[in-house]
């Protein structure tokens, strides 16, 4: 290492309460780093009982001003928590706020180790790689882009319709799409919403309405994101807007395309597999926007090339054969994820039965079944469509809480089972059992709603069911679904013979979420959910600028708490959008191109599409705006030529010397 | 040709020899050459896994270890019984996942001169081998006397599709591997939700009582849904269910008379082979009535077994584990 000039480097150690002075002896720290790195720079070592409080920070500013220091190292918890806040009080005294650097001693130290003399040594070697590294450290500059004002919000269930809502009526565009025919989502498929039991649809439909009609909404349904690129403030999206063989601007939504089509199909999605829908359809008399697809895969004409049933009776020529997928280009500034879950594949569960047993229905089935509008009208009946059950069974947690499929909790079937139970009830009059392993009832309501369904009568075991069989055991059990279950609080196996059984099934990422998190330039968490910022303090928010995730798409939750993390992510949204402009960090990565051999190895690895490379030059490139800094192309870089400001060799060199101690002066013998 | 590894387990020559000689009557048909392991030994069945691990596994590994010996350029091992199936597997995997274990094994295997390295070999079930391996496809081409109107329940026991170590199979809890391959010689394969309840097991020596109610649970619901016949993959379910039936009965003063077959002797028939090479009429709840559904008949071969008189001195009586003072008296 060349000789540079001495800098002037302070250290400042943190108490942090007892977190770390009740494991490290911060006492011996300061002065250890005062007199042992004197030589490397040290001027003053200083210990304090809050460095990150008022007085602890005017200290380090106090500092800079009258001893001159030209580097910080501040000793306390991790960078995630309090960086910022030194940086900032560095810039304040007039430091370039790069030439602090924090020396984790909690996180990696006390919080970690028990034995005070072996923690205090350790946190010695900490300080001294942080001071040794912050020697190498060079001033940077923060970047700065203006941010365009649209919005991109995907996924049009009731999260998505939510933050688009208070983004729009804060006067801002919005782009809304969703992939199915009509926005609504899961919501749209409900009857009652639990614990006021208010009809979904009343309450959904004119939120519908207000992001169909909404003059600050543009509304793109058939619809899927198909290229993202671009960075915070400034994401250039491609949406494939899918052909509806239905002229937009044409079709008055009269449904008589619909009443002629000749074509019956199974609707998989609306109608959970329980219902019919024709080959052009909208899935639901409320649909937004109410103008009919077209399902090329079973349409006749596409087929066979003769029928057009629909064409013949359109009253206003609406229906276009020869409409093909359009590619649309939107410029947005900030980006909504709220693509919602997928059901559990309860048939996954073999020991309930569910596809071999005709009676035993999913939570999705049972909703559409309960829903005036779904196939039956409403009326609670068997499969074969006419038999009210006289007895109905509902198990929870299938598909979750158990180690053989989702570990996690979905959350909302309890209540989801609760509300199943007192329809039943309230509309066949049936004798229904709950089968349980704990009940969940938290939030507002909730329990009040449990408390009166028992109050019902409904009757409740406690315990997980081994299976549902139609093996009959005796004359009782007989054409009838066989509940066993291990009652856990009477400490006896049941068998508990039931016309019905309702899955509450659990919720699952959807099974694109990888691929889709990928695009965006976000991860996923083990179980596929979209990983949030901060489980607590920062749960809309993505490692990724400018991307945020709402709904069930992070993680399973009821309607209460979409709708307010679709607003949460919306005033974060408006409140980028009105700094006008957003501050990079200017940690990145770039490529030495007289060194880059073209192999390509790091193109793959970036998790945020940040690299291309040009063919014509057959070498890498970098997007600064785009470069998160994540130092994931710099480890694997063969050649290295690519560096990471704020992370280069010398840094980190420098900071391993400091680490194993290589910078201390030689003892003389 | 399709090259195989056999280990027969010790039931195949004795209690289910029928299962043998229906199996050996179709290896032509198929194309499949079976290779013994040669000395193998017992595989412990269910019993000896729960006295003490290493000499069990042991005793297991023995069994692939010897099987290495013979694998001339094939790798599988395939066995007819449930029990001997999950008993090598289960050996292979815990030898791999538990190295501790492995390490045990090997060396109690040394003395004898032998080692087995976990993974080497493929323990694969019959009905596996044959639904998979020699397909449903070929299978049907095979078949001259489709097994039309025969009313079948698949059942396939509990050991088979249970731990799946290696997933093999359709589902755990209701597999449809047997069903399909029935149906594919021509019966009428009845839905079964027991398929894969458990016969008993040895509980018929241990717990009599607990046995004759999971036979009870077997025979009266497939008896329910109309079956003629069951069909098995495994000699002990095959044996529970036909030999303790008449015991099943008179406990339970029922008059079920639910024949059990080995799937290889439907197979055999289906293939037009005649009742005798099958091992057919040797089973003790008669299948007579229930083949004459396709036109098979069944010789009588042999009389009603007459118990003979006991000629010998009497026997102590048997140990009651209730009767405590006895107990204490006797040690």
């Amino acid at each position: 290492m060349s000789e540079k000039k001495q800098e002037r480097v302070g250290v400042y150690v943190c108490h942090c309460g007892s977190n770390i002075a009740g494991t490290v002896d911060v006492v011996d720290l300061a002065n250890w780093a005062a007199e042992k790195l004197k030589h490397q720079g040290v001027v003053i070592a200083r210990e304090y009982k809050f460095m990150c409080s008022s007085p602890g920070q005017e200290l380090i500013e106090k500092d800079i001003k009258e001893l001159g220091l030209t580097r910080v190292v501040v000793a306390a918890c991790s960078p995630h928590l309090h960086e910022k806040t030194f940086r900032t009080a560095a810039k304040k005294a007039g430091l370039n706020p790069y030439l602090v650097e924090l020396a984790s001693i909690r996180e990696q130290v006390s919080w970690v180790h028990t034995d005070k003399a072996v923690a205090t040594e350790k946190s010695k070697a900490v300080v001294s790689g942080a001071v040794s590294r912050v020697i190498e450290n060079v001033p940077l500059e923060e970047i700065k882009v203006p941010i365009n004002p649209n919005t991109l919000v995907v996924g049009g269930g009731i999260a998505g319709i939510q933050a688009a809502l208070e983004i729009a009526n804060a006067g801002f565009h919005v782009y809304l799409v969703e992939r199915e025919p009509s926005i609504g989502g899961h919501m749209a498929q409900f009857d009652k919403t639990f614990p006021t039991l208010d009809c979904a649809a009343c309450i959904l439909t004119p939120r519908m309405v207000e992001a169909g009609t909404h003059p600050n909404i543009t509304l793109l349904t058939w619809s899927d994101v198909v290229n993202v690129a671009g960075y915070v403030g400034n994401f250039s999206v491609t949406i494939k807007k899918k052909a509806r063989f239905v002229k937009e601007e044409l079709c008055t939504g009269c449904g008589i395309c619909q009443e002629k089509c000749p074509k019956k199909v199974i609707d998989e999605v609306h109608e959970a597999g329980l219902g019919y829908r024709k080959a052009v359809y909208t899935p639901f008399a409320q649909a937004v926007p109410n103008f009919p697809v077209m399902d090329k895969e079973n349409c006749t004409y596409f087929i066979k090339g003769t029928c057009k049933a629909c064409e013949k009776f359109c009253p206003t020529g609406a229906i276009d054969f020869k409409q093909e997928d359009q590619l649309i280009n939107v410029d947005v500034g900030n980006i909504i994820l709220a693509t919602g879950y997928d059901l559990f594949d309860a048939r996954r569960v073999s020991n309930y039965g569910y596809g071999r047993l005709p009676n035993v229905f999913t939570s999705l089935e049972f909703e559409r079944l309960s829903n005036a509008a779904g196939p039956t009208n409403g009326d609670i009946v068997l499969r074969d469509g006419k038999t009210t059950p006289k007895s109905v069974g509902i198990i929870h947690c299938v598909g979750s809480r158990d180690k053989n499929f989702n570990n996690y909790c979905s959350v909302i079937c309890c209540m989801q089972g609760l509300k199943f139970a007192h329809l039943v009830h309230e509309r066949t009059g049936a004798t229904v059992y709950n089968f349980y392993i704990d009940m969940r009832t938290a939030y507002k309501a909730y329990d009040e709603f449990y408390q009166r369904v028992l109050e019902e009568g409904t009757l409740f075991v406690r315990g997980k069911v081994a299976e549902v069989t139609n093996a009959a055991r005796n004359d009782r059990e007989k054409g009838k679904l066989v509940i066993q279950v291990e009652d856990t609080l009477a400490g006896k196996q049941r068998r508990i013979p039931v016309d019905m059984v309702i899955l509450s099934s659990g919720l699952q990422p959807r099974h694109d979420a990888r691929e889709v998190g990928k695009m965006f330039g976000i991860s996923c968490s083990t179980d596929g959910w979209f990983t949030e910022k901060h489980p607590k303090l920062d749960p809309v928010a993505t490692m990724t600028e400018g991307v945020f995730i709402v709904g069930c798409a992070q993680g399973p939750k009821d309607i209460p708490s979409s709708v307010a993390q679709g607003a949460a992510a919306s005033a974060r949204v408006l409140d980028k959008i009105l700094q006008r402009e957003v501050t990079l960090e200017p940690i990145k990565a770039s490529v030495d191109q007289e060194m880059c051999s073209g192999c390509r190895i790091c193109n793959g690895l970036c998790p945020f599409n940040a690299i291309t490379f040009l063919e014509d030059r057959m070498v890498t490139e970098i997007n600064p705006a785009l470069c998160q800094g994540c130092g994931t192309c710099v480890a694997a870089c063969p050649a290295g030529a690519i560096s990471g400001t704020g992370f280069s060799d010398e840094q980190i060199m420098a900071q391993i010397d400091g680490l194993l101690f290589r910078n201390l002066e030689p003892v003389e013998a | 040709m399709n090259k195989y590894l056999l280990y027969p387990g010790c039931s195949m020559e004795s209690s289910a020899k029928a299962y043998l000689e229906s199996l050996n009557a179709i290896l032509g048909p198929l194309d499949l050459h079976l290779d013994e392991i040669e000395d193998w030994n017992c595989c412990g069945a269910t019993e000896y896994l729960g006295i003490n691990l290493i000499p069990a596994y042991s005793l297991i590994a023995r069994n692939l270890a010897l099987a290495t010996k013979q694998m001339n350029g094939t790798r599988t091992v395939v066995t007819p019984c449930s029990a001997c199936y999950l008993n090598l597997a289960k050996a292979d995997y815990y030898m791999q996942e538990r190295p501790a274990l492995g390490a045990k094994v090997n060396e109690a295997l040394s003395a004898g001169g032998l080692e087995y390295k976990p993974g080497t070999l493929d323990v694969r079930h019959l009905l596996d081998v044959l639904v998979y391996d020699v397909g449903l496809d070929a299978i049907k081409r095979k078949v001259t006397r489709p097994l039309n109107g025969l009313k079948i329940v698949p059942y396939m026991g509990c050991m088979l599709p249970r731990p799946d170590y290696q997933h093999r199979w359709s589902d755990h809890e209701h597999p449809t591997e047997l069903g399909d391959l029935l149906r594919a010689l021509g019966a009428d394969v009845i839905d079964y939700p027991l398929t894969t309840s458990c016969c008993g097991g040895h509980m018929t020596q241990i717990a009599p009582e607990t046995a004759f109610e999971l036979i009870r649970r077997l025979v009266v619901d497939a008896y329910d849904r109309g079956a003629h016949l069951m069909a098995a993959v495994c000699p002990m379910c095959q044996l529970n269910i036909d030999a303790y039936q008449n015991e099943t009965n008179h406990y339970f003063h029922s008059h079920y008379h639910m024949p059990i077959l080995f799937f290889t002797q439907l197979m055999g028939l289906a293939f037009g082979k005649e009742p005798g090479e099958l091992g057919i009429g040797v089973e003790l709840v008669s299948s007579r009535n229930a083949l004459a559904h396709i036109g098979v008949e069944v010789p009588i071969t042999q009389e009603p077994t007459v118990r003979k008189k006991d000629e010998g001195l009497p026997m102590p009586r048997r140990l009651l584990s209730n009767h405590k003072h006895e107990k204490e008296a006797v040690k």
